[in-house]
């Protein structure tokens, strides 16, 4: 009732050549099936988050710094990283942003040793407007990372129109204010591919506050730092891990496989 | 203060394998005892002594503790050890209400804390260290140094012994003595040290003393009547500071970019904090929002005691800035707002832990860039070059890891004809493998030998990809067949 008064209204304003203006700019992520649900593309000044699942954090990495990358706008990006998460998963290294396409001179490294540092320092940056992205990369299970803690971030990007973007590892989703939540594993790559192919994420769009979610198969152009559509690699079904479940059920899942 | 029926006391310190006193109390001395008599020979004489080991460490230490406590007198404090300290007051006197005012108020107050204090002002340090152990308390006017020290013993020179000795030998007993013997036959005698030093001592000649601490190049301070202990006064107090240091560094058209805030406790302790910034900086908001990142974040915080009664707020390397024009230029603009990020950052979390990118002209992976402190990052003349063709995968893993790790490849495992990975404990199938690409090491920058290395791109059944490497070529160089893992791509 309430929205088709709204949806009437909103009409009635295009009509008289008053386009209403979306508050922040939405940035394509270049696939097209992707930005149709996300009315466009990815909401600039929100937050949005990206889980790897378990033992794919290298990929999730790479589909968050391509978001960072794509939402920026040659602004530079702060990436906030645990140092536990650069010891377990690497470090986040400039010569693999410079393959990726991405120019590392824009990023600004952050090390911290606690998430409760990194979120402090989040909602700190978030208040730079010159700032293009905030990756905050936490690795676990935080107390502090509640639904409070998430509204506070959805505000500080919103004011300055800095996306904050939360790369979790090892964890599993809890309730937030977040505009949009992904799901990251790896794509197996096809046979036909002469020389390796690009980089490919299974991406799974597990929450959208303003569209439907969907399952996608999704490739990172290096040459024009894009995401592009891919057919699945269709190859033996590749079993999905559970996204509900903790990593070490993934874990355990995995190593059945293995020894089947 | 001892009690009155207490033994005599010495310290006694090893000196040519042998114990010797090297400090005691009055009672000793009133019994006869002296410092450089050996400590057996005291003990024969007063064998109810009391002696304890001379701890010169320790010592030092109180004396930097009592250098601390000076310096709110004056930022230009040296150690003169092993229990001296010489403090240049130039131009700090009538703060104190005059040289012999601030003389007595820093003997009073050492003092009140429980030490034997002997002390001196004069216009050149020899004089003043001469008459701080032979006219404690007195105070030399400029240019009469000479007369004032004229009537001390030649001891008071501190020249080493062997001339001391021959000084008593000739009968010149006193410094008056000496000063009026001519130059050339002291030189000739003596030696050139001997002479300047005994013209710097007079206030003819000028001998350089070095400060503990470089000096500020510029500061303010507050000094506090009743010592402040809450949070609000101490902040406000470094507000207030913060913005008559602007003034003087905006008069001077620079900025600073290293300030130091110290806290002078009225017990004595001092507590001094540091901040850095990238760029120039001499707006006070900034340096109050700096600083208050820097409190924030303190791992044992402040702790005012009994209240501190000085608060000073000094910059050093202070760099020249041009004055904030660039208001309408929106690029400059952002470069600065992120400058200012970034020095917040490194003032809460460390200079250290907030970095950026540089490319270093080396292909060996781990070492061709480099995360260096933004703050200090500078422009670089190497340029950032891909490996990967166009249209070609990344070559260079997106995670590296900070050491590479030992996997094993294993060709089949029972059940299965793919190769696996067994990486931490975790199996992996091998889809696809592509290499090797050699990387051979930078012979000009190694001693030694260093193994080349033949580096694969591998994929595992769910897609991830990761990058292995073999150390060595079989038959030409020491060939290790363990495969190592060094990162992972996207």
């Amino acid at each position: 009732m309430r929205s088709e008064k709204i949806a009437a209204l909103r009409a009635s304003l295009t009509k008289a050549g008053l386009d209403l203006p979306e508050r922040h700019a939405r940035v394509p992520l270049g696939h097209e099936a992707a930005d149709a649900c996300l009315k466009g593309g990815l909401l600039r000044g929100a937050l949005h988050e990206v889980f790897a699942q378990a033992g794919h954090e290298a990929s999730a990495t790479g589909f968050a710094a391509g978001f960072a990358a794509r939402v920026a706008d040659r602004k530079p990006i702060l990436w906030i990283q645990q140092d536990f998460s650069a010891l377990e998963f690497g470090e986040v290294a400039a010569t693999g942003l410079l393959e990726l396409g991405i120019d590392p001179s824009r990023f600004l490294v952050l090390r911290v040793a606690h998430a409760e540092e990194a979120l402090r320092a989040a909602s700190d940056a978030l208040t730079c407007s010159a700032l293009g992205a905030v990756v905050i990369e936490i690795v676990g299970e935080h107390r502090v990372l509640d639904l409070k803690t998430s509204r506070r971030i959805t505000l500080g990007a919103a004011e300055t129109n800095v996306t904050a973007l939360l790369l979790r590892f090892n964890a599993v989703p809890d309730t937030s204010s977040a505009e949009t939540r992904w799901m990251i594993r790896a794509a197996r790559s096809n046979e036909q591919d002469k020389n390796w192919g690009m980089p490919r994420f299974d991406a799974e769009l597990a929450r959208n506050r303003h569209g439907r979610t969907g399952r996608w198969v999704m490739e990172w152009n290096c040459d024009d730092a894009i995401f592009r559509k891919r057919e699945a690699a269709d190859r033996g079904a590749v079993v999905s891990a559970p996204f509900d479940r903790p990593a070490a059920a993934a874990m355990e899942n995995e190593r059945r496989r293995a020894c089947a | 203060m001892p009690a009155p029926d207490a033994p005599p006391l010495v310290v006694a310190a090893k000196e040519k394998n042998a114990l010797v006193i090297s400090a005691l109390d009055r009672k000793a001395t009133a019994l006869g005892l002296r410092v450089g008599q050996p400590l057996a020979n005291a003990r024969a004489m007063l064998p109810a002594l009391k002696a304890v080991t001379a701890n010169e460490q320790a010592d030092l230490k109180l004396l930097c503790r009592i250098a601390d406590w000076c310096e709110r007198f004056t930022p230009f404090v040296a150690l003169d050890p092993p229990r001296g300290l010489l403090l240049d007051v130039t131009g700090a006197t009538h703060l104190f209400g005059g040289e012999q005012a601030m003389l007595d108020r820093i003997r009073a107050n050492l003092e009140g804390q429980g030490f034997a204090v002997r002390g001196g002002m004069a216009g050149s340090a020899l004089a003043a260290r001469a008459l701080a152990r032979y006219r404690s308390g007195s105070v030399a006017a400029p240019g009469d140094e000479a007369k004032a020290i004229a009537a001390l013993p030649v001891e008071a020179l501190l020249l080493d012994p062997v001339t001391t000795h021959a000084f008593r030998r000739a009968g010149l007993k006193r410094v008056g003595q000496v000063a009026g013997r001519d130059r050339r036959e002291l030189t000739s005698r003596f030696g050139a040290r001997m002479v300047f030093t005994l013209d710097s001592a007079l206030g003819a000649t000028e001998a350089p003393i070095l400060p503990r601490a470089p000096l500020p190049d510029y500061r303010a301070e507050r000094n506090f009547p009743e010592p402040v202990m809450t949070e609000d006064v101490i902040r406000a107090a470094l507000t207030e500071l913060a913005s008559s240091l602007c003034e003087i560094l905006e008069k001077r058209g620079e900025g600073a970019r290293c300030l130091e805030a110290a806290f002078f406790r009225a017990d004595g302790i001092v507590r001094r904090i540091a901040v850095e910034t990238g760029t120039p900086v001499r707006d006070p908001a900034i340096i109050e929002r700096l600083f208050r990142e820097r409190l924030d974040a303190l791992a044992d915080p402040l702790d005012p005691g009994f209240g501190y009664d000085l608060i000073r707020l000094s910059a050093s390397r202070a760099e020249r800035a041009e004055a904030g024009v660039a208001d309408f230029d929106a690029d400059l603009n952002a470069k600065r707002e992120i400058r200012f990020l970034i020095d917040r950052l490194a003032a809460r979390f460390g200079a250290h832990r907030i970095l950026a990118f540089q490319p270093n002209d080396t292909h060996i992976p781990e070492y061709a860039f480099a995360a260096v402190p933004a703050q200090h990052a500078q422009e670089t003349k190497v340029m950032w070059e891909k490996i990967r063709g166009p249209g070609e995968a990344p070559r260079r893993p997106l995670r590296l890891l900070t050491k590479p790790e030992p996997v094993s490849l294993l060709r089949a495992v029972p059940g299965s004809n793919a190769p696996h990975m067994r990486w931490r404990h975790a199996q992996r199938v091998v889809t696809q493998a592509e290499g090797p690409e050699r990387i051979v090491m930078e012979w000009w920058r190694h001693q030694d030998p260093q193994p080349t290395r033949d580096y694969h791109r591998i994929e595992d059944a769910e897609g991830r990809r990761s990058w292995i490497f073999r150390e060595g070529i079989p038959d030409r160089e020491a060939f290790s067949a363990q495969w190592r893992i060094q990162g992972t791509f996207a």
